[in-house]
């Protein structure tokens, strides 16, 4: 359970998180969304005590971050992979931490086979680990002492897919077994996949959240028809938003229900009624980060990378 | 739909009222651990490893010097224990700085303070880890001298002198825990290795040299550095056996040159944001 209540921080003259409030509850897996430079990361930071707030606060487990006696044991944190001092082998890292958290060195071990490092990659120093190897061993680190909350900051970064596939298997498993998984992205479909809860941020600011199938259903309907045009006329008389996507088909801001309804009123014989989904959540995502965006972007991909 | 919506939808959602916590909350962290795991990272580095042979080697090399060189008359243990000293006054406050920074520039910081939010708990760690290694050093550094001075009497032919008293040896260690302190002060204030180490060069051997130009024409100075200079406060405990005054000097250049800094450097240090 994360809890971050009216979060604020700002370095001179700029708001890098702006009121921010929202909740990652236990069992579930909350995507943390945004563009670059969004603020994700800082407010991250704040919730683990990197980064001091101007005014707001962030509870963990119903504590300040600061306040658990054993950070380690209660909150995995995998903020930056690429944090770790560059001479030190993967193994070390690990036995370090186990050992600042009063763990046997043996689950060190345990963690490089979960996150399928090999001994000779383990025994090697950070300096010559590629970012998938770095991403592996934040991820250990993270897991060492088997928490209760996971926080983690764009833990797909540098993974391969099949890394990516099964970094969403183990938190899937984490949250069904009652865990908290709070992570963040800037891309949506990685996070479409795997989220239970959303939580989108642009330029500071909390813009949406809610669950999954909310925001899914708020991004409206996609309905095509022999007679378009008609039925473009039937929606805007009910005082409903229609705009025409690419496809020729045309993306309604109502649910399937009421679109139906109204197509069968107008006498318009349908092809196509489907719930907007991904398409519509990307256009909303897009829209409702605008501001923020460094691309405007009209089309559907933002930055991809 | 509207932003408004989507919030509005969340925060009236039907949720019942969870738990914070699942689990019992484990035991705090004990200070002794913190130690040992600082300890363990003061070797597990290459910087860790080779300035801890550095100084093995250092100390060996200042030793075969005084055999070689040194005048008969000089082959006393008082010789050999300045001469392995000296690599001494340089490599311990390197330690010490490079236990701070490190946090910082390799960024390991990131795991550390998480793993304890309490800085100042790491620090004291830190603190307490640099002044017990750097007391293992120069004792290790003192026994290799006197090794140098059984085998450098022997091959001049000259009786063994032991000249340095326990009391000697004492303020030895202590001017060395200092000079070391000054370096640790200097890591937590500047947070950066090149530069920590950069500034307590300039402490240590360009400083000295100034304050006595200073001093030797300026009178004001020459009474006023005794209180205020710091290095030439720890001059006395070279030699031992320090007057009243003389503890006076060094206790208020101290706190001029240790405390207060390190007190400044703390509070910014658990303020800062660890990036």
């Amino acid at each position: 359970m994360i809890t971050v209540d009216h979060l604020s921080k700002s370095y001179r003259g700029f708001t890098a998180v702006d009121d921010v409030s929202f909740t990652a509850r236990p069992g579930r897996v909350t995507g943390f969304l945004g563009p670059n430079g969004a603020g994700k990361s800082t407010t991250m930071r704040v919730m683990v005590g990197l980064t001091p707030a101007d005014s707001g606060h962030v509870e963990v487990l119903g504590r300040r971050y600061a306040d658990l006696p054993n950070p380690g044991l209660e909150v995995g944190v995998l903020l930056d992979a690429s944090a770790q001092h560059a001479g030190r082998t993967g193994r070390e890292i690990l036995t370090v931490a186990a050992r600042t958290m009063g763990l046997p060195a043996s689950r060190a071990t345990e963690m490089l086979r979960r996150v399928s490092l090999s001994d000779s990659e383990a025994d090697r120093r950070v300096r010559n680990y590629s970012l998938g190897m770095r991403q592996r061993l934040g991820i250990a680190t993270a897991l060492l002492g088997d928490p209760e909350v996971l926080i983690l900051d764009e833990p797909a970064n540098g993974l391969d897919p099949a890394g990516i596939r099964w970094m969403r298997d183990l938190l899937r498993d984490y949250a069904d077994q009652g865990g908290t998984v709070l992570l963040s992205s800037h891309l949506l479909h990685e996070i479409e996949v795997i989220a239970d809860d959303l939580v989108v941020i642009g330029n500071g600011r909390i813009v949406a959240q809610g669950t999954k199938q909310e925001l899914l259903a708020a991004a409206g309907t996609v309905v095509a028809s022999r007679d378009n045009g008609t039925l473009h006329a039937a929606f805007t008389d009910a005082g409903i938003a229609v705009t025409v996507s690419g496809s020729g088909a045309l993306h309604v801001d109502a649910e399937s229900g009421p679109v139906g309804e109204l197509a069968l009123a107008a006498g318009v014989p349908l092809t196509e009624l489907r719930s907007a989904d991904g398409a519509g959540l990307e256009e909303m995502f897009l829209r409702l980060t605008a501001e923020s965006q460094r691309d405007t972007t009209t089309t559907s991909e933002g930055e991809a990378a | 739909m509207s932003t408004a919506t989507a919030t509005s939808a969340t925060r009236g959602a039907p949720s019942a009222p969870v738990p914070a916590r699942t689990r019992k909350a484990p035991a705090p962290i004990p200070m002794s651990r913190i130690v040992g795991v600082e300890l363990r990272k003061m070797f597990d580095t290459r910087s860790g490893f080779w300035l801890m042979i550095g100084m093995g080697v250092s100390a060996l090399l200042a030793t075969a010097a005084v055999v070689l060189w040194a005048p008969d008359s000089s082959i006393t243990y008082d010789s050999f224990g300045a001469a392995v000293g000296i690599p001494m006054t340089l490599l311990l406050p390197v330690m010490a700085i490079l236990s701070v920074t490190s946090e910082w520039s390799q960024r390991s910081g990131l795991t550390t303070f998480t793993l304890v939010p309490r800085r100042g708990r790491v620090i004291l760690a830190k603190v307490i880890v640099s002044i017990g290694v750097g007391v293992v050093s120069i004792l290790a550094a003192l026994a290799i001298g006197a090794l140098g001075n059984l085998v450098g009497s022997s091959l001049a032919g000259v009786d063994t002198v032991w000249d340095i008293s326990l009391s000697q040896m004492s303020t030895l260690l202590l001017a060395n825990a200092l000079n070391l302190m000054v370096g640790f002060m200097l890591g937590v204030l500047l947070r950066n290795s090149p530069g920590a180490i950069v500034a307590y060069v300039v402490y240590n051997f360009v400083l000295p040299p100034l304050s006595m130009l200073l001093a030797s024409s300026q009178d004001w100075w020459d009474r006023a550095s005794r209180w205020l200079d710091f290095n030439q406060a720890q001059a006395y405990l070279y030699d031992g056996d320090l007057t009243a005054a003389q503890w006076a000097h060094l206790g208020v250049s101290a706190t001029l040159w240790i405390v207060l800094p390190l007190a400044v450097g703390l509070v910014m240090l658990r303020r800062s944001e660890v990036k």
